[in-house]
């Protein structure tokens, strides 16, 4: 399994009490299985993924990414394992403004000390960055900036890829080219995807998908 | 360091290469706060370092001296008969020439030996003595050269005699200035006990303790803590400065810290790498800043010397040497408040959560309760300073004065600010200056670091001014009262003092010779004066204190005056009996100011002054005449007197106003210092705020207001809260120049300085003030102008 998460619940400190979000959420990803996560807004859809990501930590349960329990690591050995075993792709894209596309995409290769400059040309080539690699991210339009964060996050050659709303911030024909390109490249690399989204249409696409309800998956 | 570090450093330091603006601003920032702490640093310490020079190669302030009781010199039968009956003295020669202080000392028993003359270790007496020389620093050792009277002289350069001095054997120093006499003899510390006492030995000397004399360190010290008090205030800035700095570096990449953090940095090794990008950003700009700190003391340091030559005598170097101690102590404080300032912010990046939105500074948005808690500690710092400053004692309690008033203003101003705000948010007439004022209100808690940073160096500037000014205008009022005559005549003996009287009886309109000798007063050593009491010292003399009919009583020698020195020093008032040596007991009729005279001063009516010395004959008389040439002309061709015995009042006068422009010059340059500092510090907070502002002045941009009037009204925004601050300033200023005045020098020096009010002085700061806050807001409010539609349209895409 790339990803197996055991019994998972995590509640928010609400008005004077706690307001579970995550009730024992169970889930298991094997190496290319794509996932979609739906749920309504405020349903922990994103909670569930930050806490596979090892950007949060559970109330209980167990996080296991390719056979390695994150609730028993420290900060940096889950930002060891954020560096590169799996990616994030946010839906703000989370560049680094201040380096260039060329820089932004090579980035979490090198702090992973997995950089391939022909993989990173391949990734740059499927994905249409190649005009653009010498430019600053505030140059390029929204489409173009999550097409850098998802090069970003394949180059280090992640086992697991977390998308969170990838193309909440693009319009539906950008959205679609941006979907399809990321889709090819995960199954080209075996990865495993779990993506979370509010699009019919991008849940569709997935092999899988579930839906979360009342904290639990159904 | 390992290739993720480099990584990771990279992408930080990415930020300043695509805002190189923002990172010239940040080193100029922290340059200028080093500069300001450095400069006044290496000022002080050069002083200080020459005094000790001047201390080690004249023995001053560490031996007992034996000094003519008349002021004169010495016979060297004197020194002959002393050394006869036992007294371990050391004959000193101590004369100018050309400007040139020379002097001679007795390399065998001068006492503590020779100062440091780069001498053979093995054999530092045949050095000494081995022909004619002359030993002098480097600056000395050129004026040397140029003259002609040392052409036959050797010159030995060392570093370690102090400035303006050239040192030699005595006999060398004798015959270049053709003497045969001694001024002083140093007393060796450990004496024979069977030893004639002096007084039968060489009844015309006497002995002066080493501590007795007035020594140069104490009497520049006046000087030195105007300086000092400017250096602490500056580093005050400084650190907030620091702290603006620091600020900024953080909030403009507190995106990328996130996202560095979501792809996998971890917290230690990013806050390790932030730390070391820092800390070398501020080694940079600390050395940039003891660099510039250099250039400003090196330029600031001829008026300085000039001052310190003009008020006290006190010879410093006009040259500036690269000392460890300032230096290093400028890199300290720029390390350490960069450290200080850092901690701070990298505490808030541990606790930063790792995926919330960009959301403003917590301590951009105060509460009542926050605002009321530090209204509360201000408050417990103001009645700190009101008991200190009624029942505090010492130098040391002046200080915590100050301290105590300038924190408690300082955490008092956001909550002024805030209400006086509201004030004029409530009576604005139109809504676009009612969300003006509400707006400014907004902005207060974001700015109020970098608006107590204005506070202060406004404050310090109008206190600095007041005591500077007001010292100037008491002394040169002192000046016109002591120096009434206008001329004065100066005569080596008894027999041109009798021709001279004569003369003068004849052609001044009034006379007035003065007699004065040393003697002891309330256990303590004094200067004696007489005087003939007339309409000059009755229409001129302003006194401190003084009881009715003063002048009567002294001129039918009922009474005496004192300085205030010596009332002070001896706990005696107006009325108090006072008995001085060789006279009977005389009430104080007066106290009299008598500034930078470290000794105590009586003065009484030539009468009651012949009492004490039936045989005194006045050296100097002071002439009152309407045709200064003409007076001098008649009294030469009457009495032989060279030129050299005349003085001019007015040539004095000019001199002394010439030594107060350069001190202007110096406290002029550390005003302007100040407040370019203080309006950095502003800058660095408004350039913090300006990604802040977007959201906030989008809605109104949307609702009808230019992007040109949003950048005018940033610009007037910061044009009246620097008016508050100057308001708030003023009092605080005038606060702090009466400790300085009332408190801190009479504590240091033991005479209390009257304060003046300079309105034009002030209103010229207060106009620098706003000039500093106006520059200060003009880049953002450019930068507001300039912002595209597209970036104030993504506040409201963002908030689908």
């Amino acid at each position: 399994m790339v990803l197996k998460l055991n019994a998972i619940a995590k509640s928010y400190a609400g008005a004077g009490r706690a307001i579970p979000v995550l009730k024992g959420v169970d889930l298991d990803m094997s190496p290319g299985a794509t996932l979609a996560l739906t749920g309504e807004s405020g349903s922990g859809k994103s909670t569930l993924l930050h806490i596979a990501a090892g950007l949060e930590p559970p109330d209980s349960g167990q996080v296991i990414v390719d056979g390695q329990d994150l609730s028993k690591m420290d900060d940096s050995g889950r930002a060891m394992m954020r560096r590169g075993t799996l990616a994030v792709v946010f839906q703000q894209f989370n560049l680094i403004p201040s380096l260039t596309v060329s820089h932004n995409i090579a980035f979490q290769a090198r702090l992973a000390g997995k950089e391939d400059a022909t993989y990173n040309e391949h990734l740059c080539d499927r994905l249409g960055l190649a005009a653009h690699l010498d430019k600053y991210p505030e140059t390029l339009s929204g489409g173009q900036q999550q097409r850098v964060a998802i090069a970003r996050a394949l180059a280090a050659r992640p086992r697991l890829l977390l998308a969170d709303e990838p193309t909440g911030n693009l319009d539906e024909s950008t959205a679609a080219e941006v979907l399809s390109s990321m889709m090819d490249l995960v199954q080209e690399s075996q990865a495993a995807l779990l993506i979370v989204t509010h699009s019919e249409s991008v849940a569709q696409r997935m092999a899988q998908r579930l839906h979360l309800t009342g904290g639990t998956l159904t | 360091m390992n290739g993720q570090s480099r990584v990771i450093l990279h992408a930080l330091a990415s930020h300043w290469w695509r805002n190189p603006l923002q990172l010239v601003t940040f080193l100029a920032g922290l340059a200028l706060a080093t500069a300001l702490w450095s400069g006044v640093q290496a000022i002080n310490s050069e002083a200080r370092a020459s005094y000790d020079a001047a201390a080690a190669t004249l023995g001053e302030g560490q031996f007992d001296q034996i000094v003519a009781r008349d002021g004169g010199r010495i016979p060297q039968s004197d020194f002959v008969a002393l050394r006869r009956s036992g007294w371990l003295v050391s004959p000193v020669v101590d004369d100018r020439r050309s400007g040139i202080r020379l002097v001679g000392l007795e390399p065998l028993s001068t006492p503590g030996g020779l100062p440091d003359l780069e001498l053979d270790p093995d054999a530092p007496l045949q050095g000494f003595l081995a022909g004619d020389i002359l030993f002098a620093n480097a600056e000395t050792a050129e004026l040397l050269a140029a003259e002609t009277w040392s052409q036959a002289l050797q010159i030995s350069l060392a570093p370690g005699v102090a400035p303006g001095i050239a040192l030699g054997d005595i006999g060398v120093v004798q015959r270049v200035l053709g003497r045969d006499d001694l001024d002083r003899l140093l007393v060796a510390p450990d004496q024979p006990r069977r030893r004639a006492p002096l007084s039968e030995v060489a009844p015309g000397l006497e002995l002066q303790a080493s501590l007795q004399r007035s020594d140069l360190g104490q009497m520049t010290d006046s000087f030195h803590l105007n300086l000092t008090a400017f250096g602490l205030l500056s580093f005050a800035v400084g650190i907030f400065i620091v702290h603006g700095a620091i600020g900024l570096a953080f909030e403009q990449r507190r995106g990328t810290m996130r996202t560095l953090r979501s792809l996998g940095v971890s917290l230690r090794r990013l806050t390790l790498l932030v730390a070391v990008e820092l800390m070398a950003l501020a080694l940079i700009g600390a050395t940039l800043g003891i660099i510039l700190g250099y250039v400003v003391a090196a330029a600031l340091l001829p008026d300085v010397a000039a001052t310190l030559r003009g008020l006290y005598g006190a010879n410093i170097t006009g040259t500036l040497n690269l000392r460890a101690d300032w230096w290093l102590s400028g890199l300290a404080i720029a390390l350490l408040g960069t450290g200080v300032a850092m901690a701070d912010k990298l505490w808030q990046v541990a606790r930063m959560p790792l995926l919330a939105s960009a959301r403003p500074r917590a301590w951009a948005q105060a509460t009542a309760r926050g605002r009321l808690f530090q209204i509360g500690l201000a408050a417990v710092f103001f009645i700190l300073a009101a008991a200190l400053a009624l029942y505090g004692d010492g130098l040391l309690s002046g200080f915590a004065l100050q301290g105590a008033l300038l924190i408690g203003a300082a955490l008092a101003l956001p909550a002024l600010l805030h209400a006086a705000l509201s004030f004029t948010e409530a009576r604005a007439k139109t809504v676009t200056v009612q969300w003006f004022w509400a707006d400014t209100r907004q902005q207060v808690p974001g700015l109020s670091l970098a608006l107590m940073a204005l506070l202060l160096a406004v404050s310090a500037n109008i206190g600095v001014s007041t005591m500077v000014s007001s010292f100037r205008l008491t002394f040169i009022e002192f000046l016109d009262q002591r120096l009434a005559s206008e001329l004065y005549v100066n005569v080596a003996s008894p027999e041109d003092s009798a021709r001279l009287e004569q003369a003068l009886m004849r052609h001044a309109d009034e006379v007035l010779p003065l007699l004065s000798q040393p003697a002891r007063a309330a256990d303590m050593p004094i200067d004696l004066d007489g005087i003939r009491v007339g309409d000059t010292y009755r229409d001129n003399w302003r006194f401190l204190a003084a009881m009715p009919d003063a002048w009567n009583k002294v001129a039918s020698g009922e009474a005496l005056i004192a300085n205030e020195q010596f009332a002070r020093r001896a706990g005696l008032w107006i009325g108090d009996p006072v008995t001085v040596s060789g006279l009977p007991a005389l009430p104080m009729a007066a106290v009299m100011a008598d500034y930078g005279n470290p000794r105590g001063q009586i003065v009484v009516s030539e009468t009651v002054f012949r009492q004490s010395a039936p045989d005194a004959v006045p050296r100097s008389f002071g002439a009152r005449t309407a045709d200064v040439p003409g007076l001098m002309r008649a009294l030469q061709d009457e009495t032989g007197l060279s030129e050299a015995a005349f003085i001019n009042q007015a040539t004095i006068k000019d001199f002394s106003l010439g030594v107060f422009e350069r001190t202007f010059t110096v406290t002029a340059a550390l005003n302007v210092l100040t407040l370019t500092v203080a309006g950095f510090a502003l800058l660095m907070s408004l350039l913090t705020l300006a990604d802040l502002r977007i959201p906030q002045l989008a809605p109104v941009w949307a609702a009808g207001l230019t992007r040109r009037d949003l950048g005018r009204m940033e610009l007037l925004r910061a044009l009246a809260l620097a008016t508050c601050v100057f308001v708030l300033a003023l009092p605080l200023g005038l606060a702090l120049a009466w400790t300085l005045l009332a408190i801190v020098n009479v504590e240091a020096f033991g005479w209390q300085l009257p304060m003046f009010l300079f309105p034009a002085d002030y209103a010229r700061l207060g106009l620098l003030a706003l000039l500093a806050a106006g520059l200060a807001a003009l880049w953002p409010a450019l930068k507001l102008m300039r912002v595209s539609p597209h970036r104030l349209l993504k506040v409201f895409a963002d908030e689908r």
